[in-house]
């Protein structure tokens, strides 16, 4: 009975591998050495994948009959260790990321990894704030995060202002266009302000590359100019009005590594703190509440307006700030960093981290971020080897690797919430 | 008979709450047309009539969402028909509005403070009294909404909206979906806070019997517009309202 059932399967397995290998891997345009491209067929390549995936399917009908791996709606047994854990966790984790420029045998590397890690730990965080308590589905973060970096690039390039004043700037005009954005879908939930955001994003890219005289277009704009600290440039000549030289240390191009490091940090941590303090704050309930039933919000008198319009307009703002490092810590920017993949990755860390939860959210930028680049031996099988590990985690985790929920107001001593009473794939 | 007394006294005074000819539509679908209704400081008054008559309608239009298309709608004497509606609800208005709709994923005290939150106030005060009005809140003070039973959710309901302080509490269908002895608890509520209190109540309600009753005076919606209005008791001796919402018996 089963052996059948298995048969039965794998071949269903096998039709729909074939659906997607086929066209996938067996055809493939390739350019011939005169210039002109021609079809390559790869078809023991397809049957191979096709088999194996049959096969796969057969083996595991055979020996676990056809359950499918229940999501664990309970909390599962890491989660109570976990929390426990979690408050020697967040600590350690911070104390890691202070230490790092300083432990032995952090090089180049691991300090670019950890800049960019933290870069999208604090897109995260900001992103959060849309998603993870307003319950507004945003899928065209990165929008704020180019108009931040193209902001700080246009702005030292026309009036040669310094980061540090850019800054601020390129996060209150990320915050505007936030605000832009928010006015239209005002009236939108769920599936329809996806969509709408979605093409807010591309709309802000496709302006990138079509206003040339402003942006220079799909070339982007090069020569940004790097920070300084506070005024001194980091660079190799030693003299006294350098950082090296003003502090007489050995001049070291680490340095500059080191204070971006330090920078995005801050920046990272200033979101959280932001996060949570607002939390505890009647703006951060309402973001929650509106999160759990509009109606309800209205029938309480909550201007449902500002709040959206906070929401959006601090996710953007937050991601105003990380776009400006972007520019100033790449030195070039050109529309291709701002795809919609990079919103779709910042959204897959709020999901991934449990949608609301901040230490969550880092853990999972972290493993996203920095697991990509761990596979990066795998070349063009990373993005199977992760798209898989993505299946997996949302199967075992449906609500995110933290999913409880601290309460903001508590009559006695705090209590986390268990994550099986928090809902999952809300509209 | 002495509150009877007191509520005829009071119609001579001006009504706390005022619906003048009220109209209201979803798009094509006027659900409310052309309806007075009059509340007057101190009274429960109850509004029934059947499932799609528009009774969450002219509670929700009280609050200005959907908006009256015509007609005016006066609190206290002041026109609130065109104010917006987180203007209305600061103004001492509360609802515990169709179907309770608490924040599921927020403990019973964030639903609490929540209702606080918006007119701006200490809920210290405020929590104490719905605690002692509900005592099984205080027990559940940190679980989750959601995972309330539906009369602990009903009491979540109406004390948050209690915790705003309103003068007139808007309560939709209260006893939806409980057990006749959670019911009578929830009625028995609002009759304390009537008359404890002073509380002014418009009440939806399906259950007419129990819902006139409770109430000082009665309404009945047909398809939008009153049909009988009078004091409930009267209400319910009325053949007809037996028939249509009593079962007959
Ligand atoms: N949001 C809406 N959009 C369109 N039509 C609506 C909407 N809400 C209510 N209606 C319609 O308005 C009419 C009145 O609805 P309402 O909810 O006020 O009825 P009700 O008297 O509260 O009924 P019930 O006892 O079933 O709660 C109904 O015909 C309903 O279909
Ligand atoms: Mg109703």
């Amino acid at each position: 009975m089963r052996f059948r059932l298995a048969l039965r399967d794998a071949a269903v397995t096998g039709l729909v591998a074939a659906g997607l290998f086929l066209p996938m891997v067996a055809l493939r345009t390739d350019v011939a050495p005169n210039g002109a491209l021609f079809l390559r067929t790869r078809w023991s390549d397809a049957a191979i994948l096709i088999t194996l995936a049959a096969l796969a399917r057969f083996v595991l009908v055979l020996w676990l009959g056809r359950r499918i791996p229940v999501a664990s709606t309970a909390s599962p047994w890491w989660e109570e260790p976990l929390r426990r854990a979690g408050k020697l966790l967040t600590p350690l984790l911070l104390g890691v990321a202070v230490m790092l420029p300083f432990i032995p045998g952090t090089g180049r590397y691991e300090l670019d990894l950890g800049v960019l890690v933290l870069t999208y730990v604090m897109l995260g965080w900001g992103l959060n704030i849309v998603v993870g308590l307003a319950g507004l589905l945003d899928l065209g973060y990165v929008a704020f995060y180019a108009v931040g970096a193209y902001s700080y690039a246009l702005l030292a390039h026309a009036f040669g202002l310094s980061f540090w004043i850019c800054l601020p700037l390129a996060g209150i005009l990320a915050g505007f266009w936030g605000v832009l954005l928010g006015f239209p879908v005002l009236r939108l939930r769920g599936d329809y302000l996806a969509i709408v955001t979605l093409a807010f994003g591309e709309i802000i890219r496709v302006v990138l590359v079509n206003w040339v005289s402003l942006t220079n277009g799909p070339n982007g704009m090069s020569g940004i100019p790097r920070p300084s600290f506070f005024g001194l440039p980091f660079n190799m000549s030693g003299e006294p009005d350098t950082f090296a030289g003003f502090f007489g240390l050995e001049p070291s191009p680490l340095h500059r590594v080191i204070f971006l490091y330090y920078l995005i940090l801050g920046l990272a941590l200033l979101t959280n703190w932001v996060s949570i303090r607002l939390r505890r704050q009647p703006l951060g309930r309402a973001w929650e509440a509106l999160r759990e039933d509009e109606i309800a919000c209205r029938a309480l008198g909550i201007n449902i307006t500002t709040t959206k319009l906070t929401a959006f307009a601090l996710g953007a703002m937050f991601g105003g700030f990380a776009g400006a490092f972007f520019a100033t810590r790449q030195g070039f920017i050109s529309p291709e960093s701002f795809t919609f993949i990079e919103s779709a990755i910042i959204l897959a860390i709020v999901v991934l981290g449990g949608m609301g939860s901040q230490i969550g959210i880092a853990l999972a930028a972290l493993i996203m971020i920095g697991g990509f680049e761990v596979f990066r031996g795998l070349e063009e099988w990373r993005m199977l080897v992760f798209g898989a590990a993505m299946v997996v985690i949302m199967v075992l985790r449906p609500r995110g690797l933290v999913s409880s929920r601290t309460p903001t107001v508590a009559l006695g001593k705090r209590k986390a919430i268990s994550g099986s009473l928090v809902g999952e794939g809300h509209g | 008979m002495a509150r009877r007394a007191e509520s005829a006294g009071q119609t001579m005074s001006q009504p706390m709450l005022a619906l003048e000819e009220v109209c209201a539509s979803y798009g094509a679908v006027q659900a409310l047309k052309g309806v007075s209704v009059h509340v007057h400081a101190g009274e429960i008054v109850t509004l029934i009539g059947a499932n799609g008559a528009g009774k969450s309608t002219l509670l929700m239009t009280i609050c200005g969402d959907p908006r009256a298309r015509s007609g005016q709608i006066l609190f206290d004497g002041q026109d609130i028909t065109r104010q917006p509606t987180h203007a209305i609800m600061r103004g001492g208005i509360a609802q515990a509005p169709e179907g309770r709709r608490i924040f599921p994923r927020m403990t019973v005290m964030e639903n609490l403070i929540m209702g606080a939150e918006i007119a701006g106030h200490d809920p210290a005060r405020d929590l104490e009294h719905v605690f002692t009005l509900f005592p099984r809140l205080k027990e559940r003070a940190t679980q989750r909404g959601g995972t309330l039973s539906g009369g602990e959710q009903q009491m979540l309901a109406i004390g948050r909206a209690l915790m705003a302080r309103p003068r007139l509490l808007l309560l939709d269908e209260p006893s939806l979906g409980l057990a006749p002895l959670i019911a009578k608890q929830i009625f028995a509520a609002i009759r304390e806070l009537n008359e404890r209190e002073g509380l002014t109540v418009l009440l939806v309600e399906q259950n007419a019997n129990q819902a006139l009753r409770l109430a000082h005076r009665g309404y009945v919606l047909v398809t939008g517009r009153i049909t009988l209005e009078g004091p409930g008791r009267e209400l319910l001796s009325r053949p007809e309202i037996r028939a249509a919402y009593l079962g007959g018996h």
